[in-house]
C-alpha cells in the first residue's frame, strides 16, 4: 500500500490487522502519535486523515492505501512550530506531554469542523451558520481527548487563543 | 523488630526532636529561600515544552533497538489455585512467533524485593515472576510470547490454552473481615494512635457527628501504558523503562536477575504520567527475562486492560469518623478508624488516618487502620495514599458537625487551629492554613453563601458550594544524590537519577540551579532519568524536589570550598571562607560586599582546569522527626445538581494553597489543577468495580472506568501564599499530591448544600441523589 504521510510518500507492506496507529509507531519510525489504550477511548493517537480527525489506533492502516495523513511530526518542529503548538507551551497545556500530540491533532481537526459549520451536542441553534467557539462548545468537542494530568484548563486557553479567531472570522465572513 | 530495637528507636526519635535546630537538615534556612526577585518562583515556561508539543519527546516503548520483539501477555483468570496444564503448541506455531515463555521454560528469577523492603526496594508484589504453577491473583501472568510484531504476539498469546484448578481464594470483603482484620502500617510505623480516652469523651461531648464513609478501589491510569524497551548486553541489562524511580528499578531488577546493580542500566527520560503506578511490577521483570531466553530485545506494553490487571491502584477504604465537640465547635474527641485492603503478597497499607494525625487540636484522638487481605493484583500507592481518600471522610464530617452546631466550616476549622503538632507535639516548621483560609474565601466569595441546603435553584439544577481543608507532608527520603559538573565557559551541567512524569522537574530545578551558581537558564544543563547519574530519588511522596534540592546544596557547598581552593591566593575571593560566598553573576562574590568577585571562568582558567566536577550526598532526613512539616490547602467548590437526573456537575474550584515557596509559578499551577482534577474524577466519577466472585476488575478500560473529561472540568483558580518553610530545602514542601487532597469533600459538602443529601459513599453518581 502507498499513502502520504506528512507530505511524504511512502510504501508499507502490513499485516492487514495492523492498525494505522501501529504503522506510524512501530513500522514507519513516527512514535509522536500516542497509544494510551488502543481501543478509541483517550484520543492520545489522532492524526489527520485528508483533514479529518479520525482515533488511528481504530483505523486498519490497509484502509488508508492512498490517502493523506498528518502526524504530530507533520504539524510542526521545535525551531518551527504551529502557532497552536507554541499556545501550548505558552499556557502550559500539558504536563507529562502523552496525551498532547493527539490534543494538537484533535483540536485543528476540530478547528475544520467548526468552520465547516458542523453542530455538536451543545450547539444551541442546529441551522446557525456560523457556530461560536465558546467555553462549552470547545470543552464538548475536546472531551474524546483524556488528559489524565489534567491540563484542560492550559489546553482550552491555547485552543482559544489559537483558534478563537476561526468562529470570529466565519461570523464577519457572512456579515459581509 | 525486637525490643531492643524497638527501644532504641524511640530513643533516637527523643533524641532528634529535643537536639537544638542547627544540628538538623534545615536548621539553617536555605539562603535561597528568600530571593524575591530571580527565577526561583518565576513563571517559565517549560525547556521539554516544544519536544513534547512536537511528539519528540522519547517515551519508553518509542526506543529503537536492532531486532526488536514484541512481547504480549497471558493473564490468568482465576483469582487462587495453580495451573494444571498449559498448551502453548498452537501459538509457538503462529507466525511470527520467536518464544512462548511460560514457568515451564521461564530462567531462575530472585524473589522480587518489594516496596519497603530496603531503601532501593521497587516490587509492586513479592510473588515469584513465573516461577511455579501457583497462581495468586486474578490477572497474574502465565504467559508472555514474543513475536516479530505486535499483532502476531497478541494473537499467538490467544492461541495458549491454561487449566486451571482453583483453590480457595478470598475476593469478597466479607470473607476477608471474616478472616480477621491485622493493625495497617505505613513506612514502617503502626498505624495507631491514641490519645486519652477518645470513645468516653466522645460519648460525653455535647455535640457530635459519627458516621461511616466508603471510597471504592481506583486505579492511576497514566495516559501512558506501562512499557519498557529492553535488551541483554553480554551480562547487563539495558532498559528503557516508563519509571518514577531508575535507581530503585535497576536495583531491584539486578536482585532478581541475581547480577550487580552496575550491570543494569536504566534510563527513563519522559514518563507519560504515574501518580504511583510506574514502579516495578511484573511486565519489566517478565520482559527482560524473555529477552533473555530468545537473545533478542523486547519491547511490552502492557494493554489498557493488563494494566489494570498487573499493575495495582488504591485500596477500598471503609472509614468511621466520629468527632465530639462543645458547643463553641472545640473537639473533645476525634475518632477516626476503619479498614482497607491489601493482599498475601505486598506490605501497602492504605494510610487513610495520616492526615488525621496533624490537622486539628482535640482533647483525645482515636486513629486507627486495620487492613484485611484479599486475592487481587497487589494495591499500592495512587497520589496522596492515605490523604487523598482520608481526607474526604474527615472533612465531610467536619462539615457535617459544622452543620450541626451550625457553626460556619471555616470557622469551625479555625477555632481547632492546632499549636504544635496535635499528636506528636512537635512544633510545625511553618503553617499557614489559616492565611490560606482567609484569602481563598475572599476570593471565592465564600460570604454570600446561602447555608440552608437546597435553597438555590437556578431552572432545574439545585446550586450549592463546599468547602474542604488539603493536606499533605513535607517528605524527604535518605538517598539524594547530585553530581555538578561547572566548565570553564562558565556553563554548569547537574546530574542526578531523578524523573520527569511531568512534574516540570527538568525546568524548575534548572531555575534552582541557576539561581544558587549565579548562572542564566541556558548555562544550567540538568541531566536526569538515568542510572548512570547518582541518587536514589523517588518520584512520589512529593519528595523529588526536597530530595534534589537538599543533594544539591551540599554538592555545591563542596563545589564552592573546592573552587576557593582553586582560586587560591590571587583571587580576590582570598581569604574567604564558602559562608561568606554565593553565586553571583557567572561566578563567587563575598555576599556583603558584592564588588568582590571572580567568574568561575577566571577561577577554572588560572587553575588550568577544563572542568570541576563534584558530588554531594544529601544528609539524612532528620528534619522530618525534629518538625511537624505539613502543607495545606483551602479547597472551595461550587456544583450544580440537575433536580430531575441528579447529575452533578463542577461548575467552579478554587484551591487557595501554603505549601512553601514556590518554585515555578506556570509548572506549579499546572501541578495543583491536575491534583484537583484527579479528586473531581475520586468525588464524581472513578470506581474500579472489582467483582467479588471471581477477584477481577469488571472495568479495565477508559471507555468504563471514567476520568474526567474536558467538559467535566471548570476553570480551576489556583493561588498560593509563597511563605517559605525554614526548614525544606528553598523554603519549598513540594505540591504533586495536595491538590488531590480535601477535594472529595469539597465536592460533597457542596452537594449537601446544594441538595440537602449527604452522599458519604464515593463516587457521588447520580443514583445516590435520586
Ligand atoms: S489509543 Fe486510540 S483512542 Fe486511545
Ligand atoms: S499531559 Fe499527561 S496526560 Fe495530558
Amino acid at each position: 500500500m502507498r499513502l502520504t504521510i506528512n507530505g511524504r510518500q511512502v510504501e508499507a507492506d502490513v499485516d492487514v490487522r495492523t492498525s494505522l496507529l501501529d504503522l506510524l509507531r512501530d513500522h514507519l519510525g513516527l512514535p509522536g502519535t500516542k497509544k494510551g489504550c488502543n481501543q478509541g477511548a483517550c484520543g492520545a493517537c489522532t492524526v489527520l486523515a485528508d483533514g479529518e480527525r479520525i482515533n488511528s489506533c481504530l483505523a486498519l492502516a490497509v484502509q488508508y492505501d492512498g490517502r493523506e495523513v498528518t502526524t504530530i511530526e507533520g504539524v510542526g518542529a521545535p525551531g518551527a512550530l504551529h502557532p497552536l503548538q507554541r499556545a501550548f507551551v505558552e499556557h502550559d497545556g500539558f504536563q507529562c506531554g502523552y496525551c498532547t500530540p493527539g490534543q494538537i491533532c484533535s483540536a485543528i481537526g476540530m478547528a475544520a469542523e467548526l468552520e465547516r459549520g458542523l453542530p455538536s451536542y451543545v450547539t444551541g441553534d442546529l441551522d446557525a451558520e456560523t457556530i461560536e467557539l465558546t467555553h462549552d462548545e470547545l470543552r464538548e468537542r475536546m472531551s474524546g481527548n483524556l488528559c489524565r494530568c489534567g491540563a484542560y484548563n492550559g489546553i482550552v486557553d491555547a485552543i482559544r487563543e489559537t483558534f478563537g479567531q476561526i468562529a470570529e472570522d466565519a461570523g464577519k465572513r457572512e456579515a459581509a | 523488630m525486637s525490643f531492643v530495637q524497638e527501644a532504641m528507636q524511640a530513643v533516637m526519635k527523643k533524641a532528634i526532636a529535643l537536639a537544638p535546630d542547627g544540628w538538623i537538615p534545615g536548621g539553617h534556612p536555605d539562603p535561597l529561600m528568600r530571593e524575591k526577585h530571580g527565577l526561583i518562583g518565576a513563571s517559565i515556561s517549560r525547556i521539554d515544552g516544544p519536544l513534547k508539543v512536537a511528539g519528540q519527546a522519547r517515551f519508553a516503548a518509542e526506543f529503537p533497538m536492532e531486532g526488536l520483539t514484541y512481547a504480549a501477555l497471558r493473564h490468568s483468570t482465576i483469582a487462587r489455585g495453580r495451573i494444571v496444564s498449559l498448551d502453548t503448541t498452537q501459538a509457538e506455531a503462529a507466525p511470527g512467533v520467536v518464544l512462548v515463555m511460560t514457568h515451564l521454560n521461564a530462567p531462575r528469577l530472585k524473589p522480587t524485593p518489594p516496596f519497603g523492603s530496603k531503601p532501593q526496594a521497587a516490587g509492586g508484589d513479592d510473588v515469584p515472576v513465573m516461577q511455579d504453577d501457583r497462581i495468586h491473583w486474578n490477572g497474574q501472568p502465565v504467559a508472555v510470547v514474543l513475536a516479530e510484531t505486535q499483532d502476531q504476539a497478541d494473537h499467538a498469546q490467544s492461541l495458549i490454552r491454561v487449566q486451571y484448578e482453583v483453590q480457595g481464594g478470598v475476593t469478597s470483603l466479607d470473607a476477608a473481615r471474616a478472616q480477621g482484620p491485622e493493625p495497617g502500617k505505613f513506612q514502617g510505623e503502626l498505624l495507631k494512635v491514641e490519645i486519652k480516652d477518645a470513645e468516653a469523651l466522645f460519648a460525653a461531648a455535647p455535640v457530635k457527628v459519627d458516621a461511616v464513609y466508603r471510597t471504592p478501589p481506583h486505579n492511576h491510569n497514566p495516559i501512558e501504558l506501562h512499557a519498557a524497551t529492553l535488551a541483554w548486553e553480554g551480562d547487563e541489562l539495558r532498559v528503557h523503562d516508563a519509571t518514577q524511580a531508575v535507581a530503585h528499578a535497576a536495583w531491584t531488577l539486578s536482585q532478581v536477575f541475581d547480577i550487580k546493580e552496575a550491570q543494569v542500566h536504566v534510563t527513563s527520560p519522559f514518563v507519560g504520567g504515574g501518580f504511583g503506578s510506574k514502579t516495578l511490577w511484573q511486565h519489566q521483570i517478565l520482559a527482560a527475562a524473555a529477552a533473555r531466553l530468545a537473545g533478542r530485545p523486547v519491547r511490552i506494553v502492557v494493554s489498557r486492560e493488563g494494566v489494570f490487571r498487573i499493575v495495582g491502584g488504591r485500596a477500598l477504604t471503609e472509614q468511621r469518623v466520629a468527632i465530639g465537640a462543645q458547643q463553641d465547635g472545640g473537639f473533645d474527641a476525634i475518632i477516626h478508624t476503619g479498614l482497607t485492603v491489601m493482599t498475601p503478597h505486598n506490605a501497602m497499607t492504605e494510610p487513610f488516618i495520616v492526615a488525621t494525625r496533624s490537622a486539628y487540636a482535640a482533647k483525645s484522638f482515636k486513629l486507627e487502620v486495620d487492613t484485611v487481605k484479599l486475592n487481587m493484583v497487589a494495591n499500592t500507592f495512587m497520589r496522596a495514599p492515605g490523604e487523598a481518600v482520608g481526607t474526604f471522610a474527615l472533612e465531610s464530617a467536619i462539615d457535617e458537625l459544622a452543620a450541626e452546631l451550625g457553626m460556619d466550616p471555616i470557622a469551625l476549622r479555625s477555632r481547632n487551629e492546632p499549636e504544635q503538632d496535635p499528636t506528636n507535639g512537635l512544633p510545625f516548621s511553618q503553617r499557614g492554613v489559616e492565611q490560606a483560609w482567609k484569602t481563598g474565601a475572599e476570593r471565592f466569595g465564600w460570604e454570600t453563601r446561602n447555608a440552608t441546603p437546597g435553597a438555590t435553584r437556578d431552572g432545574d439544577w439545585l446550586v450549592g458550594v463546599g468547602c474542604a481543608t488539603a493536606t499533605y507532608p513535607y517528605y524527604r527520603m535518605a538517598g539524594g544524590a547530585a553530581r555538578i559538573i561547572l566548565d570553564r565557559t562558565g556553563r554548569a551541567v547537574v546530574e542526578i537519577a531523578a524523573h520527569e512524569m511531568g512534574m516540570g522537574t527538568a525546568t524548575a530545578h534548572t531555575q534552582v540551579v541557576a539561581e544558587r551558581l549565579g548562572l542564566s537558564l541556558d548555562q544550567v544543563e540538568f541531566r536526569y532519568g538515568d542510572t548512570a547519574f547518582p541518587g536514589l530519588v523517588l518520584a512520589g511522596g512529593s519528595q523529588q524536589t526536597a530530595s534534589i534540592g537538599s543533594a544539591v546544596i551540599v554538592a555545591h557547598r563542596t563545589l564552592v570550598t573546592e573552587l576557593l581552593k582553586l582560586a587560591g591566593n590571587d583571587s580576590p575571593l582570598a581569604g574567604l571562607k564558602p559562608d561568606e560566598v554565593g553565586g553571583l553573576d557567572g561566578g563567587l562574590c563575598k555576599l556583603d560586599e558584592p564588588g568582590r568577585c571572580e567568574s568561575y571562568a577566571s577561577i577554572l582558567a588560572r587553575a588550568q582546569r577544563e572542568t570541576l566536577t563534584v558530588e554531594g550526598e544529601a544528609p539524612p532526613p532528620l528534619e522530618l522527626q525534629h518538625w511537624s512539616m505539613h502543607s495545606h490547602g483551602a479547597m472551595f467548590c461550587e456544583v450544580r445538581v440537575n433536580a430531575i437526573t441528579g447529575e452533578t456537575r463542577v461548575s467552579r474550584f478554587l484551591g487557595s494553597f501554603d505549601c512553601g515557596r514556590i518554585l515555578n509559578a506556570k509548572t506549579a499551577a499546572s501541578q495543583f489543577r491536575g491534583g484537583i482534577i484527579m479528586g473531581l474524577g475520586l468525588a464524581l466519577m472513578e470506581d474500579a468495580q472489582f467483582d467479588e466472585r471471581t477477584g477481577r476488575i469488571m472495568n479495565p478500560s477508559l471507555a468504563e472506568y471514567h476520568v474526567p473529561v474536558h467538559m467535566d472540568v471548570p476553570e480551576i483558580e489556583v493561588m498560593w501564599t509563597d511563605e517559605p518553610d525554614p526548614h525544606a530545602p528553598m523554603g519549598a514542601r513540594g505540591i504533586g499530591e495536595i491538590g488531590i487532597t480535601g477535594v472529595g469533600a469539597a465536592v460533597a459538602n457542596a452537594v449537601f448544600n446544594a441538595t440537602g443529601k449527604r452522599v458519604r459513599d464515593l463516587p457521588i453518581t447520580l443514583d445516590k441523589l435520586l
